[in-house]
């Protein structure tokens, strides 16, 4: 089982890494696929493993990308003329503008998501199940609205993130470079769930979902774990976030940054099929997911928003605990969870 | 000896239902105190109120020389008064050994502790407490598969993972398997005597609570009604009145 599992991290491992030289027409493709992953992980944290259901986690996915891209540019330019006249074309980054500009945007895009779960988590993470959906529901798209109202950041209109600095490289170098942060992000994301759900962490977010009055009678400070909870989700949102912006080169309120209609719905999507509050759950629906819906997009182009409800009618009816959770049920034995039926059968006795 | 639980004159309503209405009682440390009354004679509301569910509307509570009327429920049970629930409440979607782990009550969390592995001496001490119940056996089990006695009997475990001073247990008997309950009035004087736990117990099987509890207080629409030995209460006209209706 330990070897079966190295020999499958390592297979994984040499995969993403080959990828862009193997499949080189799809780098940008694959790229977006492990940016899916890393939505669908840390949606799960509070949707699988916390029992809370946000639709509102695009909102520091948002908060990441404009935070990144401006930091790009408000460190050498003046923000304000670069988004009002399409900056991009006056002012150019020298290669080591644009590099030192990304990292210290990818960090700030880390950072300021994470104040922001703070706060706001604060403030709602009070609420309970239907209540708390509503409430994140509405944060997605307020953000939109409100990004679409501020000047500075191009408002309605959006802005360009910096331009890829001349004299390094070409587009396929682009490519590969973003690739290949994309990929570390989602491997940092996974590392680090994967670490922390072994922790009391992982327990107490269990108990959360399932009996948290329960967890708070025990003495438990529940707020303490959600909210730190959301802020690691905000934490790798963000980053994620701040790499989409550069790859894409277009940064808009409600169609690039704050897309509850697509990206917020997909993270719940992929994590439901793969199998919310386990691991690889999300990771799998993920993947999955982006490869089933490249296919339609790019084969039966028309039919893919339709075939996109008909996954999900399926999902839910034949897989309501997803691809892991079926698995689970099938092959207990792979999982470790096989239990002795005369335990199972054991009468209670007290003497 | 000293009293461990002080409640004076608590009264909580819930817009005009007196749930309670001037309730005092307290506890000596280290013993059984029972508190019987009717259905909806406001003794869960009495629980609530002591470990801060919801805010009393008049009156005090002390813990241990602590007002606690204004603190919240995790708040209260690190101080080490817990409750268990009437109807269970268990982490069903994970073992037993996990619901003893995430009982065990860890001083502080702050962020060491909170990504810090569960020691492993917890895991055997689980195993201990699950024996001490009966229930080591389905250790590996998930809790929401065990029976409604058993999940009862589970709770009580993860209570004593926890090492209160103070344990409020709700009906620790109901929906159990009647060849257990002296296995259970038995393990509940253990708890008391060897664990050194202090008792407020509230049931409705009259043989437990009276083999079980030094004092016994009684409640009636929200009203403490009688105090006393459990030979007073036994032959109180106005606890047999409530419970039977005065004619």
């Amino acid at each position: 089982m330990k070897r079966n599992n190295l020999i499958l991290y390592g297979a994984l491992l040499v995969f993403g890494l080959m990828a862009p030289f193997l499949f080189p027409a799809f780098k940008l493709q694959i790229s977006f696929m492990w940016i899916l992953v890393i939505l669908a992980l840390t949606w799960d944290v509070q949707g699988g493993q916390m029992g809370y259901n946000t639709f509102g986690n695009i909102l520091f996915f948002g908060i990441g990308m404009y935070i990144c891209a401006s930091t790009q540019i408000g460190l050498f330019f003046p923000l304000e003329e670069w988004t009002a006249s399409g900056g991009e074309k006056t002012f150019l980054h020298t290669p080591s503008q644009y590099f030192l500009g990304l990292s210290a945007g990818l960090v700030l895009a880390g950072i300021v998501p994470v104040i922001v779960a703070a706060l706001i988590g604060y403030g709602i993470l009070g609420l309970r199940g239907h209540y708390f959906a509503i409430c994140t529901l509405g944060l997605g798209i307020a953000a939109g609205e409100l990004a679409g109202g501020i000047e500075i950041i191009g408002a309605g209109q959006g802005m360009t993130a910096p331009p890829w600095p001349k004299g390094i490289g070409d587009t396929e170098f682009r490519s590969e470079f973003f690739y290949f942060l994309t990929f570390i992000t989602m491997l940092a994301t996974f590392t680090f769930l994967r670490w922390a759900y072994q922790k009391r962490f992982g327990l107490v977010l269990n108990a959360i979902r399932d009996n948290e009055d329960k967890a708070e009678a025990m003495g438990i400070h529940t707020m303490r774990y959600k909210i730190l909870g959301w802020m690691v989700s905000a934490f790798f949102l963000g980053i994620a976030g701040g790499l989409v912006g550069n790859m894409v080169g277009y940064i808009e309120p409600t169609e690039i940054a704050f897309t509850g209609a697509t990206y917020g719905v997909f993270m719940i999507l992929m994590a439901i099929l793969g199998g919310k509050g386990t691991l690889w759950g999300p990771v799998i629906g993920a993947m999955v997911f982006h490869i089933f819906k490249e296919g339609f997009w790019t084969f039966f182009l028309g039919w893919q928003y339709v075939a996109l409800g008909v996954l999900i009618v399926v999902i839910v009816i034949f897989f309501p605990e997803g691809i892991m959770g079926w698995l689970r049920e099938k092959f207990p034995e792979r999982f470790g969870e096989v239990i002795d039926e005369a335990d199972r059968k054991a009468q209670v006795v007290l003497k | 000896m000293a009293s461990i639980l002080r409640v004076d004159k608590v009264s909580k309503y819930f817009g005009g239902v007196k749930a309670n209405q001037g309730v005092s009682l307290s506890v000596r440390t280290g013993s059984i105190v029972g508190l019987i009354g009717p259905n909806g004679s406001g003794k869960t509301t009495l629980f609530n109120s002591i470990v801060g569910t919801h805010p009393i509307d008049r009156g005090t509570i002390e813990f241990d020389g602590r007002e606690i009327s204004t603190l919240p429920v995790p708040a209260v049970a690190k101080l080490g008064l817990l409750r268990t629930f009437q109807q269970t409440r268990i982490f069903g979607k994970v073992n037993c050994i996990q619901n003893m782990l995430i009982s065990s009550n860890p001083t502080k969390e702050n962020l060491i502790t909170i990504f810090s592995k569960v020691p492993e001496e917890l895991t055997e001490k689980a195993e201990n407490l699950l024996k001490f119940v009966g229930l080591h056996q389905k250790r590996k089990l998930l809790a929401g598969d065990l029976s409604f006695g058993q999940q009862k009997l589970l709770e009580l475990a993860m209570a004593l993972m926890n090492e209160p001073k103070m344990l409020l247990l709700d009906e620790p008997t109901a929906g159990i398997n009647p060849t257990l309950i002296n296995g259970i009035i038995d393990r509940l004087i253990t708890v008391n005597k060897e664990f050194g736990i202090t008792l407020l117990v509230i049931e409705h099987n009259m043989r437990v609570i009276m083999n079980l509890a030094q004092e016994i207080y009684c409640l009636a629409h929200g009203e403490m009604l009688a105090s006393g030995s459990p030979e007073e209460i036994k032959n109180d006209q106005r606890v047999l009145d409530a419970y039977l209706g005065a004619g």
